[in-house]
């Protein structure tokens, strides 16, 4: 017998009995033979946990990664640190193996732990409400974009070409299906062009879509813009770090109306890109727009507080083809790991976590502008990433860094053919300053 | 043990932390000092200030007041409540994948891009499709990419005008919001007296304006539409295309096949038919499947081999682009994986056998107790409609509630919209004979307490950490985080 | 289920009642009824024009959310704000707490709207399904 699957054949039998039929094959009678599958699926047979395990062990081990490399890659997914105890609060089968809680009486756990990660997210954001969370930062913008469609019935949407790649590109697959405008303003010398961004601007825009600190990592100055969308009665979506929040001015106190992010950072593995989560918060006015799951608290029927998801009339399951998004849930468990990982950093430790990014980046900017033959590609104010320009092919570079086990940079000229010879590196809290002072010679020894 | 019942806010203490980091071993400025003035936050955000067993206490404490599939049995309809094994747990959980950065060299990431390869063609194989797109990240983003796909192909054939998706009034809720989020229009179609699909409605509504048609089979009453074939000729004569709705799969697995029914898109829920946890309401996995002639659409990048090595492939020129970041769930397609290893083809088959097995037997018991709409042989799932008229106005909510002072989660209700009163029962494969009739008795016996004691069934339940919560008191007085005061 | 003698009805379960130069508009009994506890009512600006079909706002309940079409083409001149607050006001007393009032662009419109009797078989024929 498969261990998943308890049935002995006396079970088999009394239930076939109870049915009135003879065997399980009657139980599919009333499918067509026309469709009825023939023969078996290419697949080997089932295999032990042993011999699972091994197979997959053995993949596991065809990997190298930040386990065993220094990561000095960034780019929208983030090797910080993760307190052991995330791990284990999310390995809690009580939290993994439940449902979205549709019965509150039994989902308390859950409830309370979104209902808290909504209280971070606004604390961190600055704006007053905050969802469950999204599938993950590409896809919440997508949704504050329609967010904004649908609050200013206006159809164009301005997107900063210094906003992440990858969510340029979500963007793009989304907005193009519902029949809406994306246009993009270009970046000068690493962050938006404001001119060309106020020049943009108009009647009919409904949204700003900015990030900040940007894809280049500079920190942009939103202000200007702020002023110029707010003044045509559009939306300032505003894209940022949730680690650079503890020291960085916040969405809300920017004027953003919507702000949106990848939460990956907070307490989530980086897992070759998923599964991670966006969260999105915005303004009282904008809250039923939201998409998704939102958790409330109230009292029950012995007047004690508890939570329940509220709001859902927004949602698909009772708004159906008139709801603004078609998510079912959230991603739960993800939050999960971020409510974790804020909890235990706490006040005082995203400050530091926060800090030392700054420093340790600009530490690395330093060494490396000395170096003959590489300069910082922008002069400009940035968090925990920065451009540099070698005399050197990205993609050859990369390769000698591998060969001393660290991961190099994004190589810029993929998106940005503007800047050929650049890549993009990304310094956290995790980098000693050994792994950095390795990386610099082994840049130095690349020339 | 005592009841608990604290948010982290209310425990913190100034200075009070978690965490430790080693000191800074760069010599810098301070962060201050390092940015503009006016780029910084003057407060630094109010997180909470606890000790580190303050925070684990918390979330143990707090997963204590949570119901799920390792607490009992938790048969909700169309969700697929399996056991979630824990080997899957522990292969996803090795570093050589949770420590992959998505942008590292493809020669790093070997063996993660080999997962992902023979995931895609062992989904392919199961639901008879050309390709697998991985990159969905739950079911809903899955009918999203594949309607999608469905005006792209439209687009390409000149067929933009296109405007109508047919959905069952029998359909998820997704599926009528994901037409609207591409810009198409749903339109409803009433299902028949045996709660499949009406042709004749299907035939009238069927016109040039067609561009598919969105269905689950078996549907969400648990019933296989056996006039598929038709339907499939029969949308396909009018141009349009069919999209399958994969919420259900686990009815059919070596059984019968998406794709040789007729059905042009196909999406997964790696939650639900392939194990994986539903995490407390996600992370999912959405898979997309297609048949050959939309293989082009799908979104990108997809794994390949290419000279011995697999790589990320983004050059379909006609794909409908990315709809997340990076490749999909990734943690999630290992667990899927490791899944399919272990249950292996002959063990797929017999999980679609069990579960329908399971299905049936708990109908048969309880449609002596229960009014059951359509008493045919089911699939993977049943809809009861309550118990119907009663002296004490005992309701279906009623019922749920109840079943959970018995120890069981309830069922889906109030689903599918077009049976009165329902309880969309799906107990799974890995549910033992012996836990069924737990339930069924449980459910027996709340059939008679509704007559004899209604009061208890009105005020159920009583035994957990809240009784039935306020939820007009939340949505009125809307309390979204909270606020020291 | 109550029905006002004093005023006109949609097949919507919206009222309309003359006042003065400016109609009234709010949501039936048995439209309040059939939502069950309202927990938001959605209202329109002050100065909108709406011709008679278009959805002005949305009531909501904990189960449902339900459109409000204009009966009759005009602008709104005032908007009960008060529900913003309190829209269990609907549920207490759908025919005093109207939603908006709307100055009309042609009164002619009234004569197509039920009046109580109509109104009273028009539930009760969709009971009866």
């Amino acid at each position: 017998m498969h261990p998943y699957l308890p049935h002995t054949k006396q079970d088999v039998k009394d239930m076939l009995k109870v049915i009135g039929v003879n065997s399980i094959e009657q139980l599919f009678d009333d499918i067509p033979e026309s469709i009825r599958f023939q023969g078996e699926l290419s697949l080997q047979d089932s295999l032990s946990e042993l011999e699972v395990s091994a197979a997959i062990s053995s993949l596991a081990a065809q990997n190298r990664g930040t386990d065993q490399l220094a990561c000095f890659l960034g780019a929208g997914a983030y090797d910080h640190y993760i307190p052991s105890i995330v791990r284990h609060i999310a390995g809690r089968s009580e939290f993994y193996t439940a449902y979205t809680p549709y019965q509150p009486e039994v989902s308390q756990g859950s409830l309370q732990v979104i209902f808290e990660y909504q209280t971070m997210i606004s604390e961190l954001t600055g704006l007053p409400v905050a969802n469950a969370s999204h599938y993950d930062g590409a896809t919440a913008c997508a949704e504050a974009a329609f967010m904004a469609q649908s609050s200013t019935r206006r159809k164009n949407i301005i997107v900063s070409q210094t906003v992440n790649p990858q969510t340029r590109k979500v963007l793009k697959t989304y907005l193009k299906f519902k029949g809406l405008n994306l246009i993009e303003v270009a970046e000068n010398n690493g962050s938006t062009d404001v001119e060309q961004m106020k020049a943009a601007i108009d009647r009919d825009t409904a949204a700003v879509i900015m990030q900040s600190p940007n894809f280049l990592g500079i920190i942009e100055d939103i202000a200007e813009i702020e002023q110029a969308v707010h003044a045509e009665k559009g939306l300032l979506i505003l894209s940022v770090d949730p680690i650079s929040l503890a020291i960085l001015k916040s969405p809300g106190e920017l004027g953003a109306d919507i702000a949106v992010g990848e939460g990956q950072s907070l307490g989530n593995t980086l897992s070759f890109g998923g599964p991670y989560l966006g969260f999105i918060a915005t303004t009282k006015k904008l809250m039923r727009k939201l998409p998704g799951r939102i958790a409330g608290q109230t009292v029950d029927a012995n007047d004690k507080r508890g939570f329940v998801l509220t709001m859902q009339a927004r949602e698909q399951h009772i708004r159906r083809a008139r709801a603004t998004s078609n998510i079912t849930s959230n991603q739960a468990l993800n939050a999960l790991m971020a409510a974790a990982y804020l909890v235990t950093m706490g006040k005082q430790g995203l400050v530091e976590v926060a800090s030392l990014c700054v420093k340790k980046a600009h530490y690395t900017a330093r060494q490396i502008a000395r170096l003959p033959g590489y300069s910082l590609l922008f002069d400009k104010p940035f968090f925990k990433e920065f451009a540099v320009q070698g005399k050197v092919e990205i993609p050859e570079l990369n390769d000698k860094l591998l060969q001393a086990d660290i991961l190099g940079g994004y190589d810029l000229s993929q998106e940005y053919p503007q800047y050929p010879n650049s890549m993009l590196l990304c310094v956290t809290e995790k980098r000693t300053k050994a792994e950095i002072d390795k990386l610099v010679s082994e840049m130095e020894g690349a020339l | 043990m005592i009841e608990y019942n604290k948010l982290i806010f209310e425990l913190s203490q100034p200075t009070r932390q978690a965490y430790m980091l080693p000191p800074c071993d760069v010599q810098m400025e301070e962060a201050a000092e390092l940015l503009p003035e006016k780029f910084l936050r003057q407060q630094a955000p109010a997180l909470p200030e606890v000790s580190e067993l303050d925070a684990v206490r918390h979330f143990t404490l707090l997963s204590n007041k949570n119901y799920g599939i390792d607490t009992g049995f938790y048969p909700l309809g169309s969700c697929t409540m399996k056991y979630n094994p824990k080997i899957n747990e522990n292969l996803a959980s090795m570093p050589g994948f949770t420590s992959l950065h998505p942008l590292q060299p493809e020669e790093t990431v070997q063996g993660a891009l080999k997962i992902m390869y023979e995931l895609q063609n062992i989904l392919a194989e199961i639901s008879g499709m050309a390709r697998v797109s991985l990159q969905p990240a739950a079911g809903s983003q899955g009918e999203l990419t594949g309607l999608m796909i469905i005006k792209a192909y439209h687009q390409q054939c000149g067929q933009g005008h296109r405007s109508k998706i047919i959905i069952p009034d029998s359909a998820h809720g997704t599926n009528p919001a994901s037409v609207s989020m591409t810009g198409y229009q749903a339109v409803e179609i009433k299902s028949n007296a045996q709660g499949t699909v009406d042709l004749a409605e299907l035939k009238a509504v069927l016109d040039s304006d067609t561009a598919g048609l969105m269905l689950t089979n078996p549907n969400t009453l648990g019933l296989f539409e056996q006039d598929i074939v038709e339907i499939a000729r029969l949308v396909h004569e009018c141009g349009g295309l069919l999209y399958y709705d994969g919420a259900n799969m686990n009815a059919n697995l070596g059984i019968t096949r998406p794709g040789d029914m007729g059905f042009d898109i196909v999406h997964y829920n790696l939650h639900k038919t392939f194990s994986t946890p539903h995490g407390g309401g996600g992370p999912g996995s959405g898979p997309v499947g297609v048949v050959d002639k939309l293989v082009e659409f799908l979104p990108m990048p997809w794994v390949v081999i290419k000279d011995g090595k697999y790589v990320l492939d983004s050059s379909a020129a006609q794909s409908i682009g990315s709809v997340k970041s990076f490749y999909g769930n990734f943690g999630i397609l290992v667990r899927a994986y490791v899944y399919l290893l272990t249950m292996g083809g002959n063990g797929l088959k017999r999980v679609s056998e069990l579960a329908v097995l399971n299905s049936n037997y708990m109908k048969e018991r309880l449609k002596k107790h229960y009014r059951l709409p359509f008493d045919h042989v089911c699939k993977h799932e049943f809809v009861l409609a309550g118990i119907g008229p009663n002296e004490h106005d005992i309701t279906t909510l009623d019922i749920a509630k109840r079943l959970i002072d018995y120890g069981y989660h309830p069922p889906t209700i109030y689903f599918p919209l077009i049976v009165d009163s329902a309880l969309m029962i799906e107990p799974t494969e890995t549910e033992n004979k012996e836990t069924l009739d737990g339930f069924i008795d449980a459910l027996i016996a709340i059939a008679h307490e509704a007559i004899e004691d209604p009061e208890k069934l009105k005020t159920a339940p009583h035994c957990t950490p809240v009784s039935r919560l306020d939820e007009v008191k939340a949505a009125r007085d809307l309390v979204l985080k909270y606020t020291n005061s | 289920m109550i029905i006002m003698e004093n005023c006109l009805y949609t097949k919507e379960h919206e009222w309309v009642r003359v006042d003065l130069d400016t109609v009234l508009i709010g949501i039936t009994d048995y439209a309040q009824h059939a939502m069950g506890e309202i927990v938001y009512v959605e209202l329109p600006e002050d100065d909108a024009a709406y011709e008679q079909g278009e959805v002005f706002g949305v009531v909501e309940s904990v189960k449902a959310a339900s459109d409000i079409y204009m009966p009759l083409s005009g602008t709104v001149i005032k908007v009960n704000t008060e529900l913003e607050d309190d829209p269990g006001l609907i549920n207490s007393d759908p025919y005093q707490n109207w939603i908006v009032g709307v100055k009309l662009n042609d009164s002619k419109q009234l004569d197509g709207l039920m009046n109580a009797v109509e109104y009273e078989q028009f539930c009760n024929s969709i009971d009866s399904n």
